[in-house]
């Protein structure tokens, strides 16, 4: 399934990119699955989207949380707390 | 158009005066103007770069101001939020709201502000003299939009 990623603020700082397009494995059914894949990746991305730290994601531009299941095509977004106003 | 994201500033007055323009029913008007301050926890704050998610923004801008006119029917919503550069004493944010009277116009003023700041994709990080920070959430601003029966977690460490 191929999904779109964003990443913002401090997050997109840390991991170095703002946004990439990627074709998940089978399994990989949830934004949390998601996250949790990303972290496979090591270095950097385990410790950015670590449990435990405070992540917050967006799917197709609506805050949600990580029991929402990706689409194809879909776009995720992890990002941290926000601080606007 | 009642919700606008854009690094230009805005003028109070001609807003207000365009939010409440060939409306009589309208008896009140609430604004709340957000401002970059120069000291912030401890610390001189130079400059300001406000972030945010083009798309998302606008959207979750546009579900408070329908969640604000079901609460209080009959309410005119602004909202006007800059991004990118800012320095202190520059404006951030404009909130505008319009009832017949004035409680329905405080309240829903106050309740864009809290859910915004707690649901709005926007982030703020300072340049100080010990050099960037991105500014935390506070755990305040979820307590303020829970008054209002709303849960927010978007302070907390763990994922809600």
């Amino acid at each position: 399934m191929k999904i779109q990623l964003k990443y913002f603020a401090s997050v997109r700082e840390a991991l170095g990119r703002a946004d990439e397009a990627v074709d998940l494995p089978d399994g990989i059914a949830t934004l949390g699955d998601v996250r949790a894949w990303l972290r496979v990746r090591g270095g950097i991305w385990a410790d950015t989207l670590a449990e435990g730290r405070a992540l917050r994601m967006a799917c197709n531009h609506v805050m949600t949380d990580a029991g929402t299941r990706v689409t194809e095509g879909c776009e995720v977004a992890f990002f941290p707390p926000v601080t606007g106003g | 158009m009642t919700v606008r994201v854009q690094t230009e500033d805005f003028d109070l007055s001609t807003e207000v005066a365009a939010l409440r323009a060939q409306n009589p029913k309208v008896g009140a008007v609430a604004c709340f103007v957000g401002t970059v301050r120069d000291l912030n926890e401890g610390s001189t704050v130079e400059a300001m770069e406000l972030e945010h998610y083009p798309g998302m923004t606008e959207k979750s801008l546009e579900t408070i101001v329908a969640a604000t006119r079901k609460r209080w029917p009959g309410t005119e919503v602004l909202i006007v939020h800059r991004v990118g550069r800012l320095y202190p004493l520059d404006q951030i944010v404009l909130v505008a709201t319009t009832s017949a009277h004035r409680g329905n116009a405080f309240a829903s003023c106050e309740f864009v502000m809290d859910y915004l700041k707690t649901h709005a994709p926007f982030w703020k990080k300072e340049k100080t003299e010990q050099g960037e920070r991105w500014v935390d959430a506070r755990v305040t601003d979820d307590a303020a939009l829970e008054r209002w029966g709303l849960s927010s977690v978007n302070a907390e460490v763990k994922e809600p």
